[in-house]
Order: C-alpha cells, then sequence, then structure tokens
C-alpha cells in the first residue's frame, strides 16, 4: 500500500515531501522519492493522498 | 580584486552641472527627489528597482530562486521548461538551499554595489514551502541588514504568513491577482491545493479570491507596500481588469502591474498549448491608459526570471550560476553600497532638474500630436547605449503637456526563433512600431538605414545626455519642424 513518484516527470519542487503527513518522501537525486514503508495513502488521515493532490506536474500514481 | 560587474562609468559620465556642486541636495530644499509620496513611503521605494520606476534607472535586484513548490495551476505557467535564454517569471536554471542563496548574495554584493533588493519569487510560490523563504530571510536580513527584501506570490497561503513577514521587515510583497470574480478566475486557474485538498473550477478561483484579498487586506494594515501583479490575457481578464484595478486600490495597493500574458507553444502551457495569443504592445498601452486615474500603475516590469540578477532589463543571472559563484571570492563591502546611494542620491537630484529644465520649454502655441520617442540606455536614465548592444528600449511619450515614461520594449523577449543579424533587425523594427524617434549614443550605418526605411528618424546628438533633455530637444525640433511647414504651404497657398 503505497503511492510512487515517477522520476522521469518528476521537477523536484518538494511540494509532496512538505504536505506528507508521514514523512515518507525524502529527495533522492534531483527528484523525489516516497518511501513504501512509511506511505499510509493518507488513509484516516484526509480525503485524498496528500503529494497526489498536491503534485503540481501530476507525477505521483498507485504503486 | 573584485571586478565590477555593472561599470559604475554607465551613470557617471558627461555629468554636466556636477551634482552637489552648487545643488547639494539640502540647498534645493527637497531630499526626496522626484516624489510625490509620503517621506516614510519614499524611504522604502527610493531605491528598489521595482517599487520606483526612477530607481529602476539605478538599483539592481537579485531574485533568489530556493522556492520550486507551488500550490496552485495557473494557466499561463509550466516550470518545466528552462531556456537560459528566456526571461519570464517562474524560470530558472537552478534551485537553490537557504544557504547556497545567501553565498550567490554575498557574491553578487560584492561585484554590485547596485545591489538594493532581495526576492524571492520562486520559481514556485514563496509561501507555498514556505520554510526554506523565511529561513533565506533570515539568514539574509543578519548578513546583509541594508539590503531590502521583498517576496512575491499567488496569495493562497499568504494570510497564514503576515506576522511572519513582517517580523523579518520584509517591506515589499507582490500579489499576482488576476481576477476578483470566480467566473473570470475559472478559465485562468487549472487547480489550488488548499486546506489539504485539490479544488478545481469556480470553486477554486473562488478560495483563491479570498485569500488574495484577504492577505492583502493585512498586509496593508500591517504597513507593508503591496504591488499587485495581473497578468492581461485578452479575451479572459482585459475586460475584467479595471475591475481589478479599482478593487486592489480600494484596499490599499501601492502599486498595481499589468502585465502582457507570455503565450507560446514550446512553453508547454495550457494558454500556449490552446494557441492564446499575448497583447500586443497596443492593447497593454491602451489599458494602461485607460487605468491612467486609478492606482499608480508600474510600467517598467521586465517580468523577470526566478534567478534574475541586475539592473532590471539587464539580466546577468548566467554570469551568477552557482559552478561560476562557487568559486567566487566574498569579500562584502557595505561601505561601497553606502557610497554608491549617496551618489545617486546627488545623481537623481541632478536629473530632476534636468528633466524640470527639459520640460519647461515643452508648452507653447503651437501644439502638434504626441510623440513617441525610444531610448538605448544601460543605466542612469541616460542615452548611453550603442544601438547594436540594445536588448530593450525605454519608450517616452513627449507633447506640450510633458514627458512621460509609457514603457519599454524588447526585441529579444524570449527566444525568438530567428538567426542572424539580419533577422534580429526586423524583430527591433517590428518592436518599435509607433515610434517615430530613435535615440541612441550610437548606431551603425545599416541599421540606421533600416530603421530611417520604417519611418523611425535616428538621433545620436545626445549621447550621454539625460533621456528628459534629449527627448524634450526632439521635440521642441519636431514641433519647429511642423511649423516651418505649415508656414510653406501657407505661403505656397
Amino acid at each position: 500500500m503505497a503511492y510512487k513518484i515517477s522520476a522521469a516527470d518528476c521537477t523536484g519542487c518538494g511540494a509532496c515531501e512538505a504536505d506528507c503527513p508521514s514523512k515518507a518522501i525524502r529527495m533522492k537525486g534531483d527528484v523525489y522519492a516516497i518511501n513504501p514503508d512509511k506511505c499510509t495513502e493518507c488513509v484516516g488521515k484526509f480525503d485524498s493522498p496528500q503529494c497526489v493532490a498536491a503534485c503540481p506536474a501530476n507525477c505521483i500514481s498507485h504503486a | 580584486m573584485t571586478r565590477h560587474i555593472i561599470p559604475l562609468d554607465i551613470v557617471a559620465k558627461k555629468t554636466s552641472a556636477p551634482a552637489g556642486a552648487g545643488c547639494a541636495a539640502k540647498s534645493c530644499g527637497t531630499d526626496t527627489a522626484g516624489s510625490d509620496l509620503p517621506p516614510e513611503v519614499w524611504a522604502k521605494v527610493k531605491d528598489h528597482p521595482c517599487y520606483s520606476e526612477q530607481a529602476h534607472h539605478y538599483f539592481a535586484r537579485m531574485h533568489v530562486a530556493v522556492a520550486p513548490a507551488c500550490n496552485i495551476q495557473c494557466n499561463y505557467c509550466n516550470r518545466k521548461y528552462d531556456c537560459a535564454n528566456e526571461s519570464r517569471p517562474g524560470v530558472t536554471s537552478e534551485r537553490l538551499t537557504p544557504e547556497q542563496a545567501v553565498h550567490k548574495v554575498a557574491a553578487v554584493a560584492a561585484r554590485m554595489p547596485q545591489l538594493s533588493v532581495v526576492g524571492i519569487a520562486g520559481p514556485g510560490d514563496a509561501l507555498a514551502d514556505w520554510r526554506h523563504t523565511f529561513e533565506t530571510f533570515d539568514l539574509l536580513s543578519r548578513q546583509f541588514p541594508d539590503i531590502k527584501l521583498c517576496l512575491s506570490t499567488n496569495g493562497l497561503a499568504l494570510p497564514d504568513h503576515v506576522d511572519r513577514i513582517r517580523e523579518l521587515k520584509v517591506d515589499h510583497v507582490t500579489i499576482t491577482i488576476n481576477m476578483v470574480d470566480p467566473a473570470v478566475g475559472e478559465d485562468i486557474y487549472a487547480w489550488v491545493f488548499y486546506d489539504h485538498r485539490r479544488h478545481t473550477g469556480r470553486e477554486a478561483a473562488r478560495i483563491l479570491h479570498e485569500r488574495q484579498i484577504e492577505g492583502l487586506r493585512r498586509l496593508v494594515e500591517a504597513g507593508i507596500l503591496v504591488k499587485v501583479n495581473s497578468v492581461l490575457i485578452p479575451g479572459i481578464n482585459d475586460a475584467h481588469l479595471a475591475a481589478v484595478n479599482e478593487t486592489v486600490r480600494g484596499h490599499g495597493a501601492f502599486l498595481h502591474n499589468i502585465m502582457p500574458l507570455i503565450s507560446d507553444p514550446a512553453h508547454g502551457t495550457r494558454f500556449g498549448l490552446d494557441g492564446r495569443r499575448g497583447p500586443t504592445p497596443a492593447e497593454l498601452k491602451q489599458l494602461q491608459d485607460h487605468l491612467g486615474g486609478g492606482a499608480r500603475l508600474m510600467k517598467h516590469c521586465r517580468q523577470c526570471r526566478a534567478d534574475a540578477v541586475g539592473l532590471l532589463g539587464q539580466d546577468l543571472s548566467q554570469d551568477f550560476t552557482m559552478d561560476r559563484v562557487a568559486g567566487m571570492t566574498v569579500e562584502d563591502r557595505p561601505e561601497e553600497r553606502r557610497l554608491y546611494r549617496e551618489f545617486v542620491e546627488r545623481e537623481r537630484l541632478d536629473r530632476e532638474q534636468a528633466a524640470r529644465v527639459a520640460e519647461r520649454g515643452l508648452s507653447a502655441a503651437v501644439t502638434v500630436p504626441p510623440l513617441l520617442v525610444a531610448a538605448c540606455s544601460r543605466g542612469g536614465g541616460r542615452v548611453n547605449q550603442h544601438f547594436g548592444h540594445a536588448r530593450e528600449f525605454q519608450l517616452y511619450e513627449v507633447d506640450g503637456a510633458g514627458i512621460r515614461f509609457v514603457g519599454h520594449r524588447r526585441a529579444d523577449h524570449y527566444c525568438q526563433g530567428g538567426h542572424g543579424e539580419e533577422d534580429k533587425l526586423e524583430a527591433v523594427v517590428k518592436a518599435l512600431d509607433g515610434v517615430s524617434v530613435l535615440l541612441a549614443a550610437k548606431i551603425g550605418s545599416c541599421p540606421s538605414d533600416r530603421l530611417k526605411a520604417a519611418g523611425i528618424t535616428v538621433i545620436t546628438d545626445h549621447a550621454y545626455d539625460y533621456i528628459e533633455t534629449a527627448v524634450a530637444a526632439v521635440y521642441r525640433s519636431h514641433r519647429a519642424a511642423a511649423a516651418a511647414d505649415g508656414q510653406a504651404m501657407a505661403q505656397a497657398s
């Protein structure tokens, strides 16, 4: 149960990292990546996964 | 040895009546050259190239790109696209950490005593991920207490941060407000991310609008000067911007800056892909003229990159990439900045006096229609640039009533697709549409002939004069010629 960032489309802006309630997102090289062990898909916290809703590049989807 | 990136002689050459000699600041009875503003407001804006048209002839600013994240999607924006030759908001070549930003400011400050302002304008939104923005400001205010701080935002997160902005002594905030009616806004914004949700359509525009106005109101209450930027989007908000002007003026905005939409399919923006065009210079001017009685209008905006460095219109960001900055010495010289500011104080008084003298000779019984004059200038408010080096032209309108700065025209606004000198010259001719006279320090015979063929008179007699002095002289001789023509016609008939 986790989301995944498409490295090819990520612009490295960090909007997802700032809004992730689980601190599951870290910079990896020039782009961001989600730690699947920490990602909770925001279940029980928010209506929608925060990284997906915040990403300006629309590059986050189900793993 | 530190090399000055902008040579100081550009403003100092041929100072005919040396400033300070015979007309020292105090003896003229005013410290506030060119200003009809309250002294406390003038003190805030006089060295800020974006808030004072006069200051932009003398002072440099830089943007540090520490804020890549954004919380809304505008249909005119796509930050993926980066081109070193391009100048438009949202574009940057590098993202900086706060520490890198401070090092870069130190490197620029050591080489550019003209530096008066450091701003954060993205490349995303300065307040979307505010942590980097405020950390950068905090570090800068400790190390460079004499340099002003400013920021630019879409306003969505603004109401949450007004207190912190005030604490950090950020005197100037720009909000981009393109509409005051969500029905208009829904065509400009694809979505906003607010309160943990992505909102779309009219609801998104309504939230953004309410947050923008609340932010504006609270900034004004806190005594912070607010500039409002509006993107003029033909067919969407062109008829609506008068209402925006009225609203932001009503809420106390200090300046309103109408910027033309930059639209190109190659940028990958929604508007670009849809083939929506930007306004022509004439359409922009028509709207600005229409708003003449409204809030103060900014007409010298260059729509800077998020990593711009230098005087407005002379972007030196490529001289200060992180690679280059890493090897630069960064010995700060606040004394040089102080001396430069003193020099400018004298210089601007001298210029203001020259402009007054120039305007005095304009009114006369014989009136002719206003003349549009373009000047090549590399700073200091003087005609001091070779035509061949000019990447933009300062435009002045002159008639019996006076001289008015009306804006600038660029010949290389972004990748034009043209190659070679001939194409470039054609682009310049196109950019100078409607201009009758061009003032330059020098010009080659070939471009001079081409401009002549396009109906533009080229004059180099006023090299290194103040622009106002030159424009007034041009107008007087133009009027004299028109009067002589009139007499000849009368005698002939």
